[in-house]
C-alpha cells in the first residue's frame, strides 16, 4: 500500500555530484515536455524537504561526499535513490582516481542505477517505470 | 452539529477540497496540453496529497516547532471559512450578516499572513528572503484588490454578499459598465498575486529560492499547505462571480462563468515569465492602482 501511495506521485530532487554536466543535460532532457514525465506524476522540486527520489549523477569526491551523506539525511523518509550515468554506478574511468570516495552504493543505499555515459532520456524513463514496478511487487508480494 | 457539518463536510471542508483537487487537475492538463504533452493523470492532485500524508515530518532544529506547525492549520481553517461564507450566499442570499464582505476579504488575507510566519519560523536563510518577498507581494496587491472590491460595493450600495447578488439579478451584473470592466480586470490580476501563480510566484519561485516559504516544509504540513493553495484556487473565482458577474445561478452559465475565469488564470500564468519582486511592486502600485482609482471614479459618477 505504501509503496503504490509514493510511487504514483514521485517528487524528484536533483543531486548534482560533480558530474560532467552532460547526466544534468540528459536530465533537463528528460523533463522537457517532449518526455513528459508528468504522466507518471513525476515532477522535479526545488527543496529536499519535498523529495522522495534523489537524483545523484556524477562522481562522488572528498568535497561532496558529505554533503551527499547530508542531504540523504535531511530528506524526508520513506526515500528512493536512484543513481544516474556511469560515473554515479561504478565511477568508470576515475575509478582510482586520488579524491574519489567510491560510487554512490557505497555512501547511501541505492534503490536503481541507470548506466549509460550519459544514459538516455527513454533509458532514464525505463530505469523509474522499473523501480515503480519492482516496488509495487514487492509490497504485492508482502500482502499476499 | 449543523454548523460543524456544514464546516467540516459540505460546504466547508472536504468539498472545497475535492473540487479544488479537480480544479487542480484542469489547471495542471490544460497547462500540459498548452506546452503540447499528456498531462497527468486525473487523480494526480488527489496521489500528491495522499503520498506527503505517509512522508516524515521534518521540523528543522532552528524552527519555533508551534508557528511552524500553526501556519498551515490557520490557513487551511480560515480558507475553508470563506468557502463556508460564500457558497452559503449562493445557495441563500438571505442567511448570512451585514458585512460580511469585510470578513471574507480579512480571511483572504489570512493565508499569506500564515505563509509568511511558518516560513519565517522555520529558521531558514532563503525561507525568510521568501517570506520578505511574499510580505512585499501581499502589501503591493492588497490595494488594488481592495480598490476593485469597492467598484461592486458603490455600485450597489451594499456590503453584503447576499445583497450584492440579489441587486445584480434585478438590476444587471457589474461587469456591464466601463468601470466593472476595469475593476474586474485588476481584481483577476491580483488574484494571479494572491495565488502565488507564474507571473507572480516569486515567493516559491523553485529554480532561483527553491520552494522558497515551502522549503523547509514537508509531510503532513507541507500538505495542507499544497491543499490551502488548491482551495483558494477553487474559491477565489467564486468569489469573482458573486462580486462581479452576479452569482451562480442558473447553475449552468454559472459553471460556465466559472470555467472563462479559470481559463483565463490558467492563460495568464502559461503566458507570462516571472516577474522580479520589484518590478511587480511597481506594476502594482502605477498601473493596477490608477486602473483601479480610475474605476473607482467612474463607479462613483454612475458609469
Ligand atoms: S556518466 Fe558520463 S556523462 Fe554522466 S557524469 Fe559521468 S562522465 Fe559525465
Amino acid at each position: 500500500m505504501n509503496a503504490k501511495t509514493l510511487t504514483r506521485s514521485l517528487w524528484v530532487f536533483h543531486v548534482a555530484c560533480s558530474p560532467c554536466n552532460n547526466c544534468d543535460i540528459e536530465i533537463l532532457d528528460t523533463l522537457t515536455p517532449r518526455y513528459d514525465l508528468e504522466r507518471f506524476g513525476i515532477q522535479l522540486v526545488g527543496s529536499i524537504r519535498h523529495a522522495d527520489v534523489l537524483l545523484v549523477s556524477g562522481v562522488v569526491n572528498k568535497k561532496i561526499v558529505s554533503r551527499l551523506k547530508r542531504l540523504y539525511a535531511q530528506a524526508p523518509k520513506p526515500i528512493l535513490v536512484v543513481a544516474v550515468g556511469n560515473c554515479a554506478c561504478s565511477e568508470i574511468l576515475f575509478r582510482n582516481s586520488y579524491n574519489t570516495c567510491g560510487p554512490v552504493d557505497k555512501i547511501i543505499p541505492v534503490d536503481a542505477y541507470i548506466p549509460g555515459c550519459p544514459p538516455k532520456p527513454e533509458a532514464m524513463i525505463m530505469g523509474v517505470v522499473k523501480l515503480i514496478r519492482s516496488m509495487t511487487q514487492k509490497s504485492d508480494n508482502k500482502s499476499k | 452539529m449543523k454548523l460543524l457539518f456544514e464546516f467540516i463536510v459540505f460546504p466547508g471542508f472536504v468539498f472545497t477540497a475535492v473540487f479544488g483537487m479537480l480544479v487542480s487537475w484542469i489547471d495542471r492538463k490544460v497547462t500540459a496540453r498548452i506546452q503540447w504533452r499528456q498531462g497527468p493523470p486525473f487523480l494526480q492532485p488527489y496521489y500528491d496529497f495522499q503520498k506527503l500524508l505517509i512522508k516524515e515530518t521534518t521540523i528543522p532544529e532552528t524552527a519555533n516547532t508551534f508557528t511552524f506547525l500553526l501556519s498551515p492549520l490557520v490557513a487551511i481553517i480560515s480558507t475553508t471559512i470563506v468557502s463556508l461564507i460564500l457558497w452559503k450566499t449562493i445557495f441563500n442570499p438571505q442567511s448570512l450578516f451585514v458585512g460580511d464582505l469585510i470578513v471574507v476579504i480579512y480571511l483572504l488575507a489570512i493565508t499569506p499572513i500564515a505563509v509568511i510566519l511558518g516560513a519565517s519560523s522555520s529558521g531558514n536563510p532563503i525561507a525568510s528572503l521568501a517570506a520578505s518577498r511574499e510580505m512585499k507581494l501581499f502589501m503591493s496587491y492588497e490595494l488594488p484588490f481592495i480598490l476593485s472590491i469597492i467598484v461592486p460595493i458603490i455600485k450597489l450600495h451594499t456590503i453584503r454578499l447576499g445583497d450584492i447578488i440579489l441587486y445584480q439579478q434585478t438590476s444587471g451584473m457589474v461587469i456591464n459598465s466601463i468601470s466593472g470592466i476595469i475593476a474586474f480586470a485588476v481584481f483577476l490580476i491580483a488574484i494571479q498575486a494572491k495565488l502565488g501563480l507564474v507571473p507572480f510566484d516569486m515567493a516559491e519561485a523553485e529554480t532561483e529560492i527553491a520552494g522558497g516559504v515551502f522549503i523547509e516544509y514537508s509531510g503532513m504540513p507541507l500538505a495542507l499547505h499544497k491543499l490551502n493553495r488548491i482551495m483558494l484556487l477553487f474559491i477565489i473565482p467564486i468569489f469573482a462571480i458573486i462580486l462581479f458577474l452576479g452569482g451562480m445561478y442558473p447553475l449552468y452559465i454559472g459553471l460556465l462563468k466559472y470555467l472563462v475565469i479559470l481559463v483565463i488564470i490558467i492563460l495568464i500564468r502559461n503566458t507570462n515569465p516571472r516577474v522580479r519582486i520589484d518590478q511587480a511592486i511597481k506594476f502594482f502600485w502605477r498601473s493596477c492602482m490608477i486602473l483601479s482609482v480610475l474605476a473607482l471614479i467612474l463607479a462613483m459618477i454612475g458609469k
